[in-house]
């Protein structure tokens, strides 16, 4: 029976984060997975030879993690007979005609000073409504909001709760560069683009970081280099058995009970899986009624498919490389109108997706002459009634889109595996196929993530913490939310 | 009960008792308790009083909301729900118990009996099925109101046990706080040593189809005593000489209160001796055990003993005649006492420091007399008869 200062539930990105910065803090660590360490960055082979990630693009760890993993930028484009490029998510467009050019500059530079003035929100505990606070941390990121200016802090305030959909057709005309920012305000949300407080969502999104890339050897490498820390700095991982409970004495968190029937002592548990999780682990007899009722309250609609094709040759979309991310999102009602039929569990006609090829970054995720086509496919319904029904329409319909955009494409397929929400729950454990563990949405944000009471990582259960992407700020493959817990953790001395 | 179609005209429900208690309710003085039409009075409150503490009253409960609680977790389920050990409450047994918020403020009192190893029924004054279902997340429980199932009479004063006897039921040997059953009426009556008046008293328990029969059976044996009926007013003033609160009236509870500072933890109503710390965990314990060890409680609930003799519902209480330091939420001339008493909330530390004192508006035929009084704080129950807990109870 290994016993340690912190054992972390879940090896993905924030669990190992936690773990990286409680052992260089001197503390024993234990990881505990119930698969390879990754979470959504793991790869799996989903056709013989051809491995794909659920997560394939990366916007770089949190620098405090001091993790480097080299790699390749990913340029945006939206294909079509007049290509749309952006190097970055709200980048130097090329493509525009000049008045949307000058509208787009504009638009940018605004968002990115929006996101530059919030960013420091993601890296701090959240501030709590009653009780102590770091004000010095709040009042700086204060003067550097107002330090913006009135109209910049005018026009934030304005903003800050209204739907993109409203902000893009204030300002600019071109469809494709419209469709776009439509899409990735609301990629892995479960919103539309006029739904409230989506451009807060992208604001967040943006601040997270905006260069898109690819690590270098893969998202398994990416991985290595974490896991690799982490081994350095002493962390212990268990991977390939399941956490069965949250031990709980005199009313503590003490340990874990592993499905193999191992047991885990541990001074400090902190859980990077999804809050929901969390809490279904930790025994009936322990709860409080509130916070059950806050945690069963917590909003985890997924509305992101995946898709994995197996290819026997290269695709070619028009006015794209391979290496690029594509995204087929022709307009910002496009997209409502691919989010319209999930919010009632249906299929949409035309969905909205992003395209990535990985193979063409790192060869050895295909065999030779071979490329693996991943695409994020928006919106699934959440919960269908007929799950295999749903996932062959949303399949057909997909490759319909697919097939327009690269003719051609749907002769290549050997395999295609598609992922439902329910899917992705199943495999990865993200409640309601939710990519955030839990809805990212003003209401769940902050103090308010994953719900009150728990925001600044602690759970009521004394010794239980959360550090996964259903707390502040949320998912991404940074580990921001895990080094977040694991520094408050620290500063609690527990 | 079976509610018509156009029950909303008459929206109070009436209870299995209404065809019994209306005839007698001579100055239709009712009220309103818990959405049923319920007796205030029902014709002299001195004279209702005076029996509850002299030979024989009864009491229509079915108002009393209620809820039964069966199925192989029930006991786990109610140890985790409520703050006394529910694992040592035998079948034939009754707790008076409270149970807590997260926050461990008080979201109601009631009377929980154990029926049998996984079969119990929970008497309050408030309804509160979502919380009560909530809380049974992860419990194999089987929760329902069962209000209007259960047809109930409180029988109160020292020639109660008499009475029953008279009436066929032997009760002798029961204790407080213990059941019995009897055959009646081609069903089955309960009969619990319990009630809310300090005094020696039963409460009575059967389907609404055996209400009529057990009326008249029970006024049928207890005329030669004086049996009456009573109201809410007489009975009001025996809990208060019983020391017992109301919720709603002598504190918020936790589920009503709109402002954030008006609930109650139960230090600070002093309740403190029904939460068990040992038994593990229940809700609320974390935020109870910091109050405690904090010592963070605001407020303390205590009995008073006023100078003089004017009744003081509703005044201010204060330290040095100037500090305002609470708030008197029962009172009463006692008659059995002879004393000026009252139940108040008093802000922590002014409990414990004395000079406490009564500001007064008696209302005199249009003119207030402000008296401010001395008070004192004093042990609760106010009268406690040695009856109410002897057994055999005696006969009178």
């Amino acid at each position: 029976m290994p016993s340690c200062d912190v054992v972390i539930i879940g090896a993905g990105v924030n669990g190992l984060a936690a773990a990286l910065r409680l052992a260089r803090a001197g503390r024993s660590v234990v990881v505990v997975d119930r698969d390879i360490p990754g979470g959504t960055a793991r790869v799996h082979e989903f056709h013989p030879g051809y491995r794909a990630a659920l997560a394939h693009l990366w916007q770089g760890l949190d620098p405090r993690l001091g993790v480097t993993v080299p790699a390749t930028r990913v340029t945006t484009v939206v294909t079509g007979l007049q290509p749309l490029r952006l190097a970055t998510l709200t980048g130097k467009a090329e493509g525009l005609a000049p008045e949307d050019l000058a509208a787009w500059e504009e638009m940018r530079a605004r968002l990115t000073r929006f996101a530059r003035v919030l960013a420091p929100f993601r890296a701090m505990t959240p501030p709590r409504i009653k009780g102590a606070n770091d004000l010095f941390a709040l009042s700086r990121i204060g003067l550097s909001i107002r330090g913006m200016g009135a109209a910049d802090f005018r026009e934030l305030l304005r903003v800050a709760l209204i739907n993109v959909a409203d902000l893009l057709e204030d300002d600019l005309t071109d469809d494709r560069l419209m469709g776009l920012c439509a899409f990735d305000a609301t990629l892995g949300a479960w919103m539309g683009p006029r739904s409230p407080n989506s451009l807060f969502v992208w604001l967040n999104r943006i601040a997270a970081g905006e260069q898109l890339s690819f690590p270098q050897g893969g998202p398994a490498a990416g991985i290595h280099a974490l896991t690799t820390a982490c081994a350095a700095a002493g962390v212990q991982v268990i991977a390939g058995d399941a956490v069965a409970r949250i031990d709980i004495a005199a009313d503590r968190a003490v340990g874990l009970t592993l499905a193999s029937g191992d047991h885990v002592a541990a001074g400090t548990v902190l859980s990077a899986i999804a809050p929901q999780a969390t809490f279904a682990l930790v025994p009936p007899d322990h709860h409080d009624t509130g916070m059950m009722r806050a945690v069963r309250a917590i909003r985890s609609r997924g509305g992101a498919a995946k898709l994995h094709l197996a290819l026997t040759g290269a695709p070619a979309f028009p006015g794209a490389q391979l290496t690029d991310r594509i995204v087929l999102a022709p307009s910002v009602d496009a997209v409502e109108q691919a989010w319209n039929p999930g919010k009632y569990g249906e299929v949409p006609a035309r969905p909205v997706m992003e395209i990535v090829i990985p193979s063409a970054h790192d060869a050895t995720l295909a065999p030779s002459g071979g490329q693996v086509l991943s695409a994020i496919v928006q919106f699934a319904p959440h919960a269908p009634r007929d799950p295999d029904a749903t996932r062959a329409a949303m399949l057909d319909n997909t490759l319909t889109v697919l097939e327009e955009a690269a003719p051609g494409l749907r002769a290549l397929i050997a395999h295609a595996e598609l992922l439902l929400p329910s899917d992705i729950e199943h495999r990865y454990g993200l409640q309601g196929g939710n990519w955030h563990q839990a809805e990212l949405s003003v209401e769940q944000m902050l103090f308010l993530r994953p719900f009150h009471g728990a925001a600044q990582y602690r759970t009521p259960i004394p010794g239980l913490w959360l550090g996964g992407a259903g707390s502040h700020p949320g998912g991404g493959i940074n580990g921001t939310a895990g080094w977040n817990a694991a520094c408050a953790l620290i500063e609690a001395r527990p | 009960m079976k509610h018509t179609p156009t029950h909303y005209l008459t929206p109070l429900l009436r209870t299995p008792f209404h065809a019994r208690t209306e005839p007698l309710n001579r100055h239709a003085h009712w009220g309103n308790w818990a959405g049923f039409q319920s007796a205030l009075c029902f014709g002299d409150v001195e004279m209702e009083y005076t029996a509850i503490r002299n030979a024989a009253t009864v009491y229509d409960l079915c108002p009393m909301t209620k809820y039964r609680f069966t199925g192989p977790d029930a006991a786990r389920y109610l140890d985790r729900l409520t703050t006394r050990n529910v694992a040592k409450l035998p079948t034939g047994g009754v707790q008076y118990t409270i149970w807590c918020d997260d926050a461990g403020k008080v979201i109601d009192d009631g009377t929980l009996f154990r029926h049998g190893p996984q079969d119990f029924l929970l008497c309050c004054q408030e309804r509160h099925l979502p919380w009560l279902l909530d809380s049974a997340h992860g419990h194999d429980v089987q929760i329902a109101e069962v209000t209007e199932e259960i047809a109930a009479l409180s029988l109160q004063g020292p020639c109660t046990a008499s009475v029953l006897r008279a009436a066929g039921f032997d009760v002798q040997a029961l204790k407080p706080f213990r059941m019995a059953r009897f055959p009646f009426d081609g069903g089955t009556l309960t009969i619990s040593r319990t009630g809310f008046t300090g005094d020696l008293g039963y409460e009575l328990w059967t389907t609404p189809d055996h209400a009529l029969a057990l009326w008249d059976h029970i006024f049928a044996a207890g005329s030669p005593w004086g049996i009456r009926p009573i109201g809410s007013d007489a009975l009001n003033m025996a809990r208060i000489e019983a020391g017992f609160l109301i919720a709603g009236m002598d504190f918020i509870t936790a589920e009503q209160a709109l402002r954030e500072d008006r609930t109650r933890s139960p230090m600070e109503l002093g309740l403190d001796w029904l939460i068990d710390w040992q038994k593990g965990h229940f809700n609320g314990r974390r935020a109870l055990l910091a109050e405690r060890d904090g010592q963070t409680s605001q407020w303390a609930l205590v009995g008073l003993d006023i100078a003089g003799n004017v009744s003081a519902e509703g005044s201010i209480v204060y330290a040095g005649k100037t500090r305002e330091v609470g708030v008197i939420t029962a009172a009463l001339w006692s008659p059995v006492t002879k004393r000026n008493l009252a139940l108040a909330q008093i802000r922590r530390p002014w409990h414990d420091k004395g000079n406490l004192w009564v500001e007064i508006y008696a209302l005199r035929e249009l003119h207030y007399a402000k008296l401010m009084v001395p008070a004192k704080i004093v042990d609760r129950p106010f009268f406690k008869p040695g009856r109410r807990f002897a057994t055999p109870p005696g006969v009178m």
